[in-house]
Protein backbone atom coordinates (compact mmCIF):
# COMPACT_ATOMS: atom_id res chain seq x y z
CA UNK A 1 0.00 0.00 0.00
CA UNK A 2 2.89 1.92 1.16
CA UNK A 3 5.17 1.77 -1.34
CA UNK A 4 2.32 2.25 -4.15
CA UNK A 5 1.22 5.24 -2.60
CA UNK A 6 5.17 6.32 -2.94
CA UNK A 7 5.63 5.43 -6.57
CA UNK A 8 2.21 7.48 -7.15
CA UNK A 9 4.01 10.52 -6.12
CA UNK A 10 7.08 10.29 -7.13
CA UNK A 11 5.74 9.88 -11.10
CA UNK A 12 3.37 12.41 -10.31
CA UNK A 13 6.36 14.90 -9.24
CA UNK A 14 8.07 13.90 -12.30
CA UNK A 15 4.97 14.65 -14.41
CA UNK A 16 5.35 18.11 -13.06
CA UNK A 17 8.50 18.65 -13.58
CA UNK A 18 8.52 17.66 -17.22
CA UNK A 19 5.82 19.87 -17.34
CA UNK A 20 7.16 22.86 -15.89
CA UNK A 21 10.58 22.33 -17.72
CA UNK A 22 8.74 22.00 -21.54
CA UNK A 23 6.87 25.30 -20.24
CA UNK A 24 10.04 27.53 -19.74
CA UNK A 25 11.77 26.12 -22.61
CA UNK A 26 8.54 26.85 -24.73
CA UNK A 27 8.65 30.35 -22.85
CA UNK A 28 12.31 31.16 -23.54
CA UNK A 29 11.68 30.56 -27.34
CA UNK A 30 8.28 32.45 -27.48
CA UNK A 31 9.87 35.75 -26.24
CA UNK A 32 11.38 37.14 -29.62
CA UNK A 33 14.71 38.91 -28.48
CA UNK A 34 15.15 42.77 -28.73
CA UNK A 35 17.87 44.21 -31.05
CA UNK A 36 19.23 47.56 -30.17
CA UNK A 37 19.63 48.87 -33.57
CA UNK A 38 19.03 52.55 -34.50
CA UNK A 39 16.03 54.17 -36.54
CA UNK A 40 15.27 53.47 -40.10
CA UNK A 41 16.59 55.32 -42.62
CA UNK A 42 14.30 57.38 -44.26
CA UNK A 43 14.26 59.92 -46.79
CA UNK A 44 14.01 63.07 -45.17
CA UNK A 45 10.55 64.34 -44.68
CA UNK A 46 8.60 61.14 -45.58
CA UNK A 47 7.28 59.01 -42.65
CA UNK A 48 5.07 59.60 -41.59
CA UNK A 49 3.53 58.05 -44.15
CA UNK A 50 0.00 58.86 -43.19
CA UNK A 51 0.41 61.93 -43.89
CA UNK A 52 -0.45 62.49 -47.34
CA UNK A 53 -1.56 58.43 -48.24
CA UNK A 54 -4.23 59.01 -45.28
CA UNK A 55 -7.75 58.40 -47.16
CA UNK A 56 -5.41 58.05 -50.45
CA UNK A 57 -6.96 54.82 -51.57
CA UNK A 58 -4.76 51.71 -52.38
CA UNK A 59 -4.02 50.93 -56.00
CA UNK A 60 -2.32 47.58 -56.14
CA UNK A 61 -1.79 47.61 -59.85
CA UNK A 62 1.93 47.42 -60.67
CA UNK A 63 2.64 50.66 -62.81
CA UNK A 64 5.65 53.18 -62.82
CA UNK A 65 4.96 55.93 -60.36
CA UNK A 66 4.90 59.23 -62.11
CA UNK A 67 3.34 61.67 -58.66
CA UNK A 68 5.96 60.45 -56.40
CA UNK A 69 8.43 57.62 -55.52
CA UNK A 70 9.70 58.28 -58.82
CA UNK A 71 12.96 56.76 -57.86
CA UNK A 72 11.48 53.56 -57.06
CA UNK A 73 11.83 51.02 -59.01
CA UNK A 74 11.94 47.22 -58.20
CA UNK A 75 14.32 45.59 -58.40
CA UNK A 76 13.79 42.98 -55.80
CA UNK A 77 11.88 39.74 -56.05
CA UNK A 78 10.51 40.00 -59.69
CA UNK A 79 6.35 40.45 -59.80
CA UNK A 80 6.43 41.94 -56.64
CA UNK A 81 4.21 45.42 -55.81
CA UNK A 82 4.27 47.92 -52.91
CA UNK A 83 1.99 45.82 -50.92
CA UNK A 84 3.87 42.67 -50.30
CA UNK A 85 5.49 44.44 -47.62
CA UNK A 86 3.91 48.03 -47.29
CA UNK A 87 0.32 47.85 -45.50
CA UNK A 88 -2.07 48.90 -47.77
CA UNK A 89 -4.88 49.95 -44.93
CA UNK A 90 -2.14 52.20 -42.37
CA UNK A 91 1.09 53.14 -44.73
CA UNK A 92 2.63 53.44 -41.22
CA UNK A 93 3.16 50.24 -40.57
CA UNK A 94 4.50 47.02 -42.68
CA UNK A 95 2.12 44.08 -43.35
CA UNK A 96 3.98 40.13 -42.67
CA UNK A 97 2.96 37.58 -45.36
CA UNK A 98 0.65 36.18 -42.07
CA UNK A 99 -0.99 39.61 -41.92
CA UNK A 100 0.43 40.58 -39.17
CA UNK A 101 1.10 44.41 -38.75
CA UNK A 102 4.68 45.30 -37.96
CA UNK A 103 6.69 48.87 -37.27
CA UNK A 104 9.41 49.83 -39.56
CA UNK A 105 11.72 49.59 -36.83
CA UNK A 106 10.96 45.17 -36.32
CA UNK A 107 11.72 45.20 -40.73
CA UNK A 108 13.99 42.84 -40.22
CA UNK A 109 11.61 40.12 -39.33
CA UNK A 110 9.59 41.08 -43.06
CA UNK A 111 12.99 40.28 -44.52
CA UNK A 112 13.58 37.26 -43.03
CA UNK A 113 10.46 36.11 -44.17
CA UNK A 114 12.29 34.50 -47.41
CA UNK A 115 15.99 35.12 -46.30
CA UNK A 116 15.73 32.65 -43.85
CA UNK A 117 19.80 31.92 -43.28
CA UNK A 118 20.67 35.51 -43.57
CA UNK A 119 18.19 36.07 -40.74
CA UNK A 120 19.56 33.35 -38.97
CA UNK A 121 23.32 35.15 -39.17
CA UNK A 122 22.46 38.66 -38.84
CA UNK A 123 20.63 37.27 -35.01
CA UNK A 124 24.23 35.49 -33.87
CA UNK A 125 25.67 38.28 -35.49
CA UNK A 126 27.22 37.05 -37.98
CA UNK A 127 25.73 39.22 -40.91
CA UNK A 128 26.26 42.52 -41.18
CA UNK A 129 27.61 45.20 -39.10
CA UNK A 130 28.48 45.00 -35.47
CA UNK A 131 29.72 48.08 -33.28
CA UNK A 132 29.76 48.36 -29.78
CA UNK A 133 31.48 45.74 -27.27
CA UNK A 134 32.54 42.35 -28.20
CA UNK A 135 31.60 41.17 -24.99
CA UNK A 136 28.79 43.49 -24.07
CA UNK A 137 25.87 45.67 -25.48
CA UNK A 138 26.28 45.35 -29.26
CA UNK A 139 24.52 47.87 -32.14
CA UNK A 140 22.55 46.00 -34.91
CA UNK A 141 22.15 47.78 -38.62
CA UNK A 142 18.26 46.87 -39.82
CA UNK A 143 18.69 45.17 -43.45
CA UNK A 144 18.07 48.25 -45.12
CA UNK A 145 20.83 50.47 -43.20
CA UNK A 146 23.05 48.44 -46.12
CA UNK A 147 20.55 46.91 -48.46
CA UNK A 148 17.97 49.62 -50.11
CA UNK A 149 14.88 47.53 -50.29
CA UNK A 150 13.79 48.52 -53.20
CA UNK A 151 17.15 47.56 -54.93
CA UNK A 152 18.87 45.41 -52.23
CA UNK A 153 22.28 44.57 -53.95
CA UNK A 154 25.01 46.69 -51.84
CA UNK A 155 26.20 49.75 -54.02
CA UNK A 156 29.57 49.77 -55.25
CA UNK A 157 31.52 52.27 -53.33
CA UNK A 158 35.21 54.20 -54.23
CA UNK A 159 38.33 52.82 -52.83
CA UNK A 160 40.45 54.40 -50.60
CA UNK A 161 43.85 55.02 -52.21
CA UNK A 162 46.35 51.97 -52.44
CA UNK A 163 49.11 51.88 -50.25
CA UNK A 164 52.36 53.79 -51.98
CA UNK A 165 54.80 51.78 -53.57
CA UNK A 166 58.22 51.24 -52.53
CA UNK A 167 60.02 52.91 -55.14
CA UNK A 168 57.78 56.19 -54.08
CA UNK A 169 59.26 55.53 -50.69
CA UNK A 170 61.58 58.19 -50.29
CA UNK B 1 110.50 36.94 -24.61
CA UNK B 2 109.07 39.28 -22.51
CA UNK B 3 105.76 40.83 -23.13
CA UNK B 4 105.75 43.95 -21.61
CA UNK B 5 107.80 46.36 -24.27
CA UNK B 6 108.89 50.09 -23.51
CA UNK B 7 107.90 53.23 -25.67
CA UNK B 8 109.95 56.21 -25.98
CA UNK B 9 108.57 58.08 -23.14
CA UNK B 10 109.73 55.26 -20.66
CA UNK B 11 106.30 54.43 -20.14
CA UNK B 12 105.80 50.60 -19.42
CA UNK B 13 102.50 49.17 -20.29
CA UNK B 14 101.12 45.19 -20.63
CA UNK B 15 98.45 43.73 -22.44
CA UNK B 16 96.10 43.67 -19.86
CA UNK B 17 96.38 47.31 -18.56
CA UNK B 18 96.34 48.31 -21.56
CA UNK B 19 92.98 46.41 -22.50
CA UNK B 20 91.33 47.69 -19.11
CA UNK B 21 92.02 51.33 -20.25
CA UNK B 22 90.52 50.84 -23.38
CA UNK B 23 87.06 49.02 -22.53
CA UNK B 24 86.78 52.62 -20.25
CA UNK B 25 87.52 55.01 -22.43
CA UNK B 26 85.20 53.30 -24.68
CA UNK B 27 82.61 52.64 -21.95
CA UNK B 28 83.21 56.00 -21.67
CA UNK B 29 82.40 56.97 -25.26
CA UNK B 30 79.16 55.12 -25.54
CA UNK B 31 77.24 56.79 -22.33
CA UNK B 32 77.35 60.35 -22.81
CA UNK B 33 77.90 62.25 -19.90
CA UNK B 34 76.42 65.29 -20.91
CA UNK B 35 72.47 64.08 -20.57
CA UNK B 36 72.45 63.64 -17.44
CA UNK B 37 69.05 64.35 -16.80
CA UNK B 38 66.97 61.55 -15.00
CA UNK B 39 64.96 60.42 -17.83
CA UNK B 40 68.09 59.23 -20.00
CA UNK B 41 69.44 57.01 -17.23
CA UNK B 42 65.71 55.94 -16.54
CA UNK B 43 65.11 54.63 -20.06
CA UNK B 44 68.33 53.52 -20.15
CA UNK B 45 68.23 50.87 -16.91
CA UNK B 46 64.07 50.40 -17.95
CA UNK B 47 63.60 46.58 -17.46
CA UNK B 48 61.78 44.01 -19.50
CA UNK B 49 58.07 44.97 -19.46
CA UNK B 50 57.00 41.41 -18.44
CA UNK B 51 59.70 41.37 -15.18
CA UNK B 52 58.17 44.89 -14.13
CA UNK B 53 56.07 45.24 -11.23
CA UNK B 54 53.13 47.42 -11.32
CA UNK B 55 54.64 49.99 -9.67
CA UNK B 56 57.69 50.25 -12.12
CA UNK B 57 55.42 50.05 -15.15
CA UNK B 58 53.56 53.20 -13.76
CA UNK B 59 56.84 55.02 -13.54
CA UNK B 60 57.70 54.09 -16.56
CA UNK B 61 54.64 55.02 -18.23
CA UNK B 62 54.70 58.39 -16.86
CA UNK B 63 58.23 59.63 -18.17
CA UNK B 64 57.13 58.31 -21.16
CA UNK B 65 53.88 60.33 -21.00
CA UNK B 66 55.72 63.15 -20.20
CA UNK B 67 58.36 62.82 -23.23
CA UNK B 68 55.23 62.51 -25.68
CA UNK B 69 53.80 65.38 -24.70
CA UNK B 70 56.89 67.49 -25.46
CA UNK B 71 57.00 66.12 -28.61
CA UNK B 72 53.76 66.04 -29.75
CA UNK B 73 52.63 69.18 -27.45
CA UNK B 74 49.38 66.77 -26.15
CA UNK B 75 48.18 65.26 -23.27
CA UNK B 76 48.87 61.39 -24.43
CA UNK B 77 47.41 58.79 -22.18
CA UNK B 78 49.26 55.44 -22.05
CA UNK B 79 47.50 52.59 -20.45
CA UNK B 80 48.31 48.91 -19.04
CA UNK B 81 45.03 47.16 -19.16
CA UNK B 82 45.87 43.64 -18.35
CA UNK B 83 44.66 40.86 -20.21
CA UNK B 84 40.86 39.51 -19.24
CA UNK B 85 41.04 35.92 -17.60
CA UNK B 86 39.14 33.71 -19.59
CA UNK B 87 39.26 35.48 -23.15
CA UNK B 88 41.14 34.32 -26.12
CA UNK B 89 41.21 36.52 -28.80
CA UNK B 90 39.83 35.30 -32.24
CA UNK B 91 39.02 37.42 -35.88
CA UNK B 92 37.44 36.43 -38.54
CA UNK B 93 36.90 37.54 -42.08
CA UNK B 94 33.90 36.95 -44.53
CA UNK B 95 35.41 36.71 -47.60
CA UNK B 96 32.14 36.24 -49.84
CA UNK B 97 31.19 39.70 -48.26
CA UNK B 98 34.59 42.02 -48.06
CA UNK B 99 34.38 44.25 -50.89
CA UNK B 100 38.45 45.55 -51.40
CA UNK B 101 37.36 49.44 -50.36
CA UNK B 102 40.05 49.75 -47.69
CA UNK B 103 38.19 51.28 -45.49
CA UNK B 104 40.05 49.22 -42.58
CA UNK B 105 43.74 50.44 -43.56
CA UNK B 106 42.35 53.10 -42.88
CA UNK B 107 40.77 53.59 -39.85
CA UNK B 108 43.83 51.60 -38.46
CA UNK B 109 46.09 54.00 -39.44
CA UNK B 110 44.00 56.58 -37.38
CA UNK B 111 42.99 54.51 -34.64
CA UNK B 112 46.82 53.19 -34.12
CA UNK B 113 49.17 56.04 -34.76
CA UNK B 114 51.30 54.61 -37.84
CA UNK B 115 53.50 57.09 -39.49
CA UNK B 116 51.92 58.90 -42.49
CA UNK B 117 55.30 59.82 -43.71
CA UNK B 118 56.99 57.41 -44.52
CA UNK B 119 53.16 55.65 -44.77
CA UNK B 120 52.65 52.33 -42.69
CA UNK B 121 50.02 50.25 -42.99
CA UNK B 122 49.05 47.49 -40.82
CA UNK B 123 46.83 46.09 -43.46
CA UNK B 124 47.06 44.91 -46.41
CA UNK B 125 44.42 44.17 -49.03
CA UNK B 126 44.92 41.38 -51.84
CA UNK B 127 42.58 41.01 -54.75
CA UNK B 128 42.87 38.07 -56.52
CA UNK B 129 40.87 37.25 -60.27
CA UNK B 130 38.07 34.85 -59.23
CA UNK B 131 38.48 31.49 -60.80
CA UNK B 132 42.12 31.17 -60.76
CA UNK B 133 44.55 29.14 -58.80
CA UNK B 134 42.48 29.59 -55.58
CA UNK B 135 44.88 31.88 -53.27
CA UNK B 136 48.37 32.18 -54.85
CA UNK B 137 49.44 34.88 -52.97
CA UNK B 138 52.17 35.75 -55.67
CA UNK B 139 49.10 36.77 -58.55
CA UNK B 140 47.74 38.70 -55.97
CA UNK B 141 47.89 42.89 -56.93
CA UNK B 142 47.56 45.34 -53.60
CA UNK B 143 47.76 48.53 -55.62
CA UNK B 144 44.53 48.08 -57.38
CA UNK B 145 43.23 51.37 -58.11
CA UNK B 146 39.48 51.11 -59.98
CA UNK B 147 36.74 53.63 -59.47
CA UNK B 148 34.79 51.23 -58.01
CA UNK B 149 34.79 47.80 -56.09
CA UNK B 150 33.92 45.35 -55.96
CA UNK B 151 34.71 45.06 -59.50
CA UNK B 152 33.28 41.93 -61.24
CA UNK B 153 35.39 38.88 -61.45
CA UNK B 154 37.54 40.05 -58.58
CA UNK B 155 37.86 39.08 -54.87
CA UNK B 156 39.33 40.73 -51.97
CA UNK B 157 41.18 39.38 -48.98
CA UNK B 158 42.78 41.69 -46.18
CA UNK B 159 45.83 40.45 -44.61
CA UNK B 160 46.92 41.71 -41.13
CA UNK B 161 48.85 40.07 -38.25
CA UNK B 162 47.07 36.42 -37.69
CA UNK B 163 47.78 36.60 -34.06
CA UNK B 164 49.25 33.19 -34.27
CA UNK B 165 49.26 30.54 -31.17
CA UNK B 166 52.75 29.18 -32.72
CA UNK B 167 54.02 32.38 -33.87
CA UNK B 168 57.26 32.15 -35.45
CA UNK B 169 58.19 36.05 -35.17
CA UNK B 170 58.18 35.81 -31.25
CA UNK B 171 61.02 32.62 -31.44
CA UNK B 172 63.34 34.64 -33.88
CA UNK B 173 63.42 37.83 -31.93
CA UNK B 174 66.77 38.16 -29.89
CA UNK B 175 66.00 40.20 -27.03
CA UNK B 176 62.20 39.18 -26.22
CA UNK B 177 61.05 42.55 -27.53
CA UNK B 178 57.84 40.60 -28.85
CA UNK B 179 55.66 37.67 -26.97
CA UNK B 180 52.31 36.29 -26.87
CA UNK B 181 50.39 37.72 -24.13
CA UNK B 182 47.84 35.24 -22.21
CA UNK B 183 44.90 36.80 -24.27
CA UNK B 184 46.42 35.17 -27.43
CA UNK B 185 47.67 38.94 -28.83
CA UNK B 186 51.31 39.40 -30.23
CA UNK B 187 52.62 42.28 -28.89
CA UNK B 188 55.62 44.25 -28.96
CA UNK B 189 57.87 46.33 -26.41
CA UNK B 190 59.13 49.39 -28.60
CA UNK B 191 61.31 50.44 -25.88
CA UNK B 192 62.67 46.47 -25.97
CA UNK B 193 62.81 46.15 -29.96
CA UNK B 194 66.71 46.35 -31.67
CA UNK B 195 65.12 46.94 -34.52
CA UNK B 196 66.91 43.86 -36.04
CA UNK B 197 64.02 42.82 -37.89
CA UNK B 198 64.24 39.26 -37.55
CA UNK B 199 60.25 39.07 -36.66
CA UNK B 200 60.33 40.22 -40.44
CA UNK B 201 61.64 38.09 -41.90
CA UNK B 202 60.30 34.97 -39.91
CA UNK B 203 56.75 35.80 -39.80
CA UNK B 204 55.29 34.08 -43.21
CA UNK B 205 52.18 36.38 -43.47
CA UNK B 206 54.24 39.66 -43.82
CA UNK B 207 52.74 41.47 -41.12
CA UNK B 208 54.89 43.01 -39.72
CA UNK B 209 55.92 46.79 -40.62
CA UNK B 210 59.23 48.76 -39.88
CA UNK B 211 59.84 52.25 -38.69
CA UNK B 212 63.00 53.01 -41.72
CA UNK B 213 62.68 56.84 -40.65
CA UNK B 214 61.17 58.85 -37.89
CA UNK B 215 57.58 57.92 -37.90
CA UNK B 216 56.22 61.97 -38.96
CA UNK B 217 52.60 62.13 -38.20
CA UNK B 218 50.62 65.44 -37.42
CA UNK B 219 49.96 66.35 -33.72
CA UNK B 220 46.76 66.62 -34.09
CA UNK B 221 45.86 63.22 -35.54
CA UNK B 222 48.00 61.64 -32.82
CA UNK B 223 45.25 59.08 -30.96
CA UNK B 224 46.14 60.11 -27.44
CA UNK B 225 43.97 56.92 -25.90
CA UNK B 226 47.05 54.52 -26.40
CA UNK B 227 48.24 51.47 -24.90
CA UNK B 228 51.71 50.45 -23.76
CA UNK B 229 52.08 47.37 -25.73
CA UNK B 230 49.92 49.28 -29.01
CA UNK B 231 49.16 52.35 -30.30
CA UNK B 232 51.16 54.60 -28.26
CA UNK B 233 53.70 56.39 -30.79
CA UNK B 234 56.93 54.47 -32.09
CA UNK B 235 60.82 55.46 -32.37
CA UNK B 236 62.78 55.37 -35.77
CA UNK B 237 63.98 51.58 -36.24
CA UNK B 238 61.40 49.12 -34.47
CA UNK B 239 59.01 46.94 -35.62
CA UNK B 240 55.44 47.21 -35.40
CA UNK B 241 52.02 45.76 -36.27
CA UNK B 242 47.91 44.99 -35.70
CA UNK B 243 47.46 43.91 -31.68
CA UNK B 244 43.86 43.56 -32.44
CA UNK B 245 43.54 47.34 -30.85
CA UNK B 246 44.91 46.23 -27.90
CA UNK B 247 43.85 49.71 -26.19
CA UNK B 248 40.37 49.05 -27.51
CA UNK B 249 40.08 45.27 -27.52
CA UNK B 250 41.00 45.04 -23.29
CA UNK B 251 38.22 47.20 -22.55
CA UNK B 252 35.61 45.38 -24.59
CA UNK B 253 35.29 47.28 -27.45
CA UNK B 254 35.51 46.10 -30.91
CA UNK B 255 38.93 46.81 -33.09
CA UNK B 256 39.05 49.70 -35.44
CA UNK B 257 38.48 47.65 -38.38
CA UNK B 258 35.50 45.81 -37.27
CA UNK B 259 33.31 49.12 -36.60
CA UNK B 260 34.06 50.80 -39.81
CA UNK B 261 33.63 47.72 -42.19
CA UNK B 262 30.79 49.30 -44.23
CA UNK B 263 30.06 45.16 -44.94
CA UNK B 264 30.28 43.62 -41.87
CA UNK B 265 32.59 41.22 -43.65
CA UNK B 266 35.05 41.16 -39.88
CA UNK B 267 34.28 39.61 -36.92
CA UNK B 268 35.56 39.60 -33.62
CA UNK B 269 35.14 37.96 -30.44
CA UNK B 270 36.11 35.55 -27.24
CA UNK B 271 37.14 32.27 -28.84
CA UNK B 272 36.29 30.48 -25.41
CA UNK B 273 32.91 31.77 -25.34
CA UNK B 274 30.83 29.15 -26.93
CA UNK B 275 28.41 31.85 -27.84
CA UNK B 276 30.34 34.56 -29.65
CA UNK B 277 29.95 35.24 -33.11
CA UNK B 278 33.64 34.15 -34.37
CA UNK B 279 32.70 30.74 -32.73
CA UNK B 280 29.45 30.57 -34.67
CA UNK B 281 31.22 31.51 -38.04
CA UNK B 282 34.10 28.16 -36.84
CA UNK B 283 31.20 26.29 -36.24
CA UNK B 284 28.68 26.95 -38.86
CA UNK B 285 30.68 28.11 -41.85
CA UNK B 286 33.50 26.63 -44.00
CA UNK B 287 36.68 28.54 -42.43
CA UNK B 288 40.18 28.03 -43.56
CA UNK B 289 43.71 30.26 -41.99
CA UNK B 290 45.92 31.34 -44.33
CA UNK B 291 48.91 29.32 -44.44
CA UNK B 292 47.72 26.96 -42.20
CA UNK B 293 50.24 23.88 -43.32
CA UNK B 294 53.01 26.26 -41.57
CA UNK B 295 51.50 25.22 -38.45
CA UNK B 296 51.56 28.68 -37.00
CA UNK B 297 47.90 28.19 -35.63
CA UNK B 298 46.54 31.42 -36.55
CA UNK B 299 43.46 32.87 -34.51
CA UNK B 300 42.70 34.72 -37.75
CA UNK B 301 40.08 33.17 -39.47
CA UNK B 302 38.33 33.56 -43.34
CA UNK B 303 35.56 32.29 -44.07
CA UNK B 304 32.40 31.99 -46.27
CA UNK B 305 29.31 32.58 -44.79
CA UNK B 306 27.46 33.51 -48.48
CA UNK B 307 26.48 29.83 -50.56
CA UNK B 308 26.63 27.11 -47.62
Amino acid sequence: MGSKKKSFLLSFGLFLFLLLFSNAEAVEQDIPKKFFVPPPPFSPGIYPCSQCHAGMPANAKPRKLEMMHQDIVLKHMPGGWCFNCHNPDNRDKLRLANGQLISFEESYLLCGQCHGTVFRDWKTGLHGKRTGMWNGEKQYLLCVHCHWPHEPTFRQLQPMPPPARPSNIK
Amino acid sequence: MSKIRSNPSGVKLDRRTFLKGAALGLAGTALPLDKTDASFWEAFFQKHFREMNDDEKKKVIQRLEKEYEQKYKKAIHIGSEKPMPGVLFGYGLDLSRCIGCRRCVYACVKENNQSIDPQVHWITVLRFKKGEKWIDLEESEKYYNPQNVPEPGYFYMPVQCQQCENPPCVRACPTQATWKEPDGIIVIDYNWCIGCRYCMAACPYGARRFNWGEPKRPAEEINPNTHYLGNRPRYKGVVEKCTFCVQRTRNGRYPACVEICPVGARKFGNLLDPQSEIRYAIEHKRVFRLKEDLNTNPKFYYFFAYGR
